[in-house]
């Protein structure tokens, strides 16, 4: 047990820079950025629903970063969550495989009103590597409406921060879909 | 004959122990289809090496798999292909090292061959892979009913006949797939639980149908297949280097080892050697593959089981990790890293130094948590006897990997059927025989720790030299295979080229496909709650296998 304590004491809190040769400027700027939104719109609290759709699971890989002790999503106010009845934006990953593409409609169904949605990685964005065929719908947005989309194959984990916060300020004056 | 002398000459005396037996096993094999009246035709030189290939008749299909399984033959993979005028069906099998690629050929008119499902649980979905892609009906299959295809085209359609256009005629909306057979448990206090396909993490799409008795999981079926997308499809008519890029999104956590057998099919094929600088950067990417893959799910095998500390302390030796490809290859994943004849990416005396210096620190970060986690009373009372594979079923599967390796099956691409740079390096390969989640744990954890000898090994051998040699358009039907040891095990590929040095024909084996129905049996008896941390000990791509 002593040696886990002294691990942890060793290692210090990442996420805010200490010790200083960790601290990631990148991170902090555009987390206090999210943060500032998220506390006026969502009270502190912003939950998201992944969906992969039919992605490789590159993507997957980076969403998940975002809740590495680097880039610590959380403490921003963004939750991943286990329902999407639970959720205020879906992010969906990878070219929409058409076996996929009746699960993606129910999960946007079971979604409360308002709510947004981000297509992640350059297939959710317009296909990608594998676009359009008799497995794949291509874009997310040829199966749900799509609030924003944030490129890269995969996104790192930055462009996904990056994106989430655009969403939110461009929709602090616009009424959601819904 | 030659290829195995050299072999020898280069290495040490188990080596030439393998070949003896090589030979032996082979002459064992073709001895017994003689007696049995199957008729063989060996191609020589075959045009798959370090492959054999043998044509038989299809009437005898099934009963070369009987022989070759009574002699412990491993079942690694199937594929088919449309030429034209008939459909060429291939199985691979190996024993001690050496590669055989079974062939036979079919008329494209309601084909149908003898099942090997019923000789090898491995050939069971990758025959209704087949089946539903190409239409050839498997005789005796013990479980004929639909795999991957749900209901995005006809029953009597198949996308992989040449025939079928990419685009296919899809409905303007998929319906889901309702009426799969699963199959049904009765009886008092029998109750179903359906998960998926769209899980309650951030994890790919499938589906599990659970039959319980109060916790205890009485049978799994799994579902697979909703993130279908067509690559074997879409890769025809591609160039080498498009197939090398969408080879790398195979399964996106194994960009590297994807893209390396698909260029090691191909340069076969084109009969480009590799300069031997390039080779050793493939096996330094790769060795980092397989780090950067245990790291993340020794991560998660701890957050599993709710330890947290475990979770974030390897999570963050990952993320530094990640960082570094970024600086030192330009990408987190290492994407987009090798091009035929080579890579596109070099390694500088300082990033070899920034390696070093990185390994070594992962290695002293490592010597800390280990008896950290060997301390941990509740890793311990989670990993121990859960989700055990017996090392019969995981011999009966040719369980491929870290899954195997933790249930006894020592089989690793590297060390039996070397290949540049792993030919001149000393790999050590962990086997534990418990077959439950703990050892899957620690074969993970003593691989990542070879990996990074390898990695030194090859940063202090680095040969200096090219990073890629010209590439030579093969003629239109050579063909290639290849085989690389991947972080999940071992990945295999054919190819075959067409007309103007585009690919015809792109096979990938993701070592899940193998692997997926090993779940199924391990998780029997255990209480549900432990499904996940024993998913996560096997850990298949659903991309890799669905394709
Ligand atoms: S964008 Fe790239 S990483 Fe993401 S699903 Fe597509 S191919 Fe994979």
């Amino acid at each position: 047990m002593l040696r886990l304590y002294g691990k942890i004491f060793r290692t210090g809190v990442l996420t805010e820079g200490i010790p200083p040769a960790s601290k990631d400027e990148a991170v902090e700027r555009e987390g206090a950025r999210l943060k500032a939104v998220i506390d006026k719109r969502f009270r502190g609290s912003l939950s998201i629903r992944q969906v992969d759709a039919g992605s490789c699971n590159g993507c997957e890989l980076e969403i998940h970063a975002l809740n590495n002790v680097y880039y610590d999503v959380e403490r921003f106010g963004v939750h991943f969550v286990a329902s999407p009845r639970h959720a205020d934006i879906l992010m969906v990953t990878g070219p929409v495989s058409r076996h996929m593409e009746a699960a993606l409609k129910r999960t946007y169904e079971a979604t409360a009103d308002p709510k947004w949605v981000i297509a992640v990685g350059d297939c959710g964005v317009c296909g990608g590597e594998f676009g359009v065929s008799y497995a794949s719908c291509g874009a997310v947005s040829n199966v749900i409406p799509v609030d924003l989309a944030i490129a890269g194959c995969p996104p790192t984990p930055i462009d996904l921060l990056r994106g989430l916060l655009s969403l939110l300020s461009d929709s602090v004056t616009n009424q959601a879909h819904g | 004959m030659n290829q195995s002398k050299e072999f020898v000459s280069k290495n040490s005396g188990r080596q030439e122990s393998i070949i003896t037996e090589n030979l032996d096993a082979r002459a064992m094999l073709d001895a017994a289809l003689r007696s049995e009246g199957v008729k063989i035709l060996p191609i020589t030189p075959s045009p798959l090496l370090p492959a054999d290939l043998t044509e038989i008749e299809s009437e005898d299909w099934g009963k070369t798999a009987q022989q070759a399984s009574a002699q412990n033959w491993r079942w690694a993979g199937a594929w088919a292909e449309d030429r034209g005028s008939d459909l060429a069906m291939n199985a691979c099998l190996e024993k001690e090292g050496r590669y055989l690629i079974l062939r036979t050929y079919l008329p494209p008119d309601e084909p149908s061959l003898p099942s090997h499902a019923p000789y090898y649980w491995a050939a069971d979905r990758a025959e209704r892979h087949i089946q539903d892609l190409f239409g050839i009906r498997f005789i005796d299959h013990p479980d004929p009913k639909r795999w991957i295809r749900h209901q995005a085209w006809d029953e009597n359609a198949y996308p992989l006949r040449k025939n079928f256009p990419a685009d296919g005629q899809p409905p303007p909306s998929t319906p889901p797939d309702s009426n799969y057979p699963f199959l049904k448990a009765h009886g008092a206090s029998v109750y179903e639980i359906p998960v998926g396909p769209v899980h309650a993490g951030i994890i790919e799409p499938g589906h599990f149908r659970f039959q319980a008795v109060g916790e205890t999981i009485l049978h799994l079926e799994e579902r697979l297949g909703y993130v279908h997308k067509g690559i074997e499809k879409i890769a025809e008519g591609r160039d080498p280097l498009g197939l090398v890029k969408l080879a790398g999104r195979v399964s996106g956590d194994t960009p590297v080892g994807h893209s390396w057998t698909a260029c090691m099919a191909m340069e076969r094929a084109a009969k480009v050697e590799i300069p031997l600088r390039a080779a050793y950067i493939r096996g330094i990417l790769a060795e980092r593959e397989r780090v950067i893959n245990h790291l993340w799910d020794l991560a998660a095998l701890c957050n599993d089981v709710g330890f947290a500390a475990g979770y974030y302390q390897f999570g963050r030796l990952r993320e530094l990790w990640l960082r570094e490809n970024r600086a030192l290859f330009g990408h987190r994943l290492m994407m987009n890293t090798l091009v035929p004849g080579g890579v596109s990416v070099d390694v500088p005396p300082d990033a070899a130094g920034r390696m070093q210096d990185s390994t070594a620190s992962l290695r002293r970060e490592l010597d800390e948590l280990l008896p950290i986690l060997d301390a941990n009373s509740s890793l311990e009372d989670r990993f121990l006897t859960t989700g055990v594979l017996s090392s019969e079923l995981a011999s009966a599967l040719g369980a491929l990997g870290y899954v195997g390796r933790a249930s006894g099956q020592r089989f690793d691409v590297r060390r039996d059927v070397p290949y540049s740079p792993y030919e001149s390096l000393k790999v050590r390969v962990p086997v534990e025989v418990q077959g439950d989640v703990a050892s899957r744990f620690w074969v993970r954890y003593k691989e990542l720790r070879a990996a990074l000898r390898l990695i030194e090994q090859m940063l202090a051998g680095l040969p200096s030299g090219d990073l890629v040699s010209e590439w030579r358009t093969p003629k239109e039907g050579a063909e290639g295979f290849g085989a690389v040891e991947g972080w999940r095990g071992e990945i295999l590929c054919y190819v075959r080229f067409g007309a103007g040095g585009r690919i015809s024909r792109y096979y990938p084996r993701d070592p899940s496909v193998i692997n997926w129905p090993a779940l199924e049996k391990l998780v029997l008896g255990n209480i549900v709650p432990d499904f996940p941390v024993c998913n996560k000990s096997v850990n298949g791509s659903y991309s890799g296998h669905d394709l």
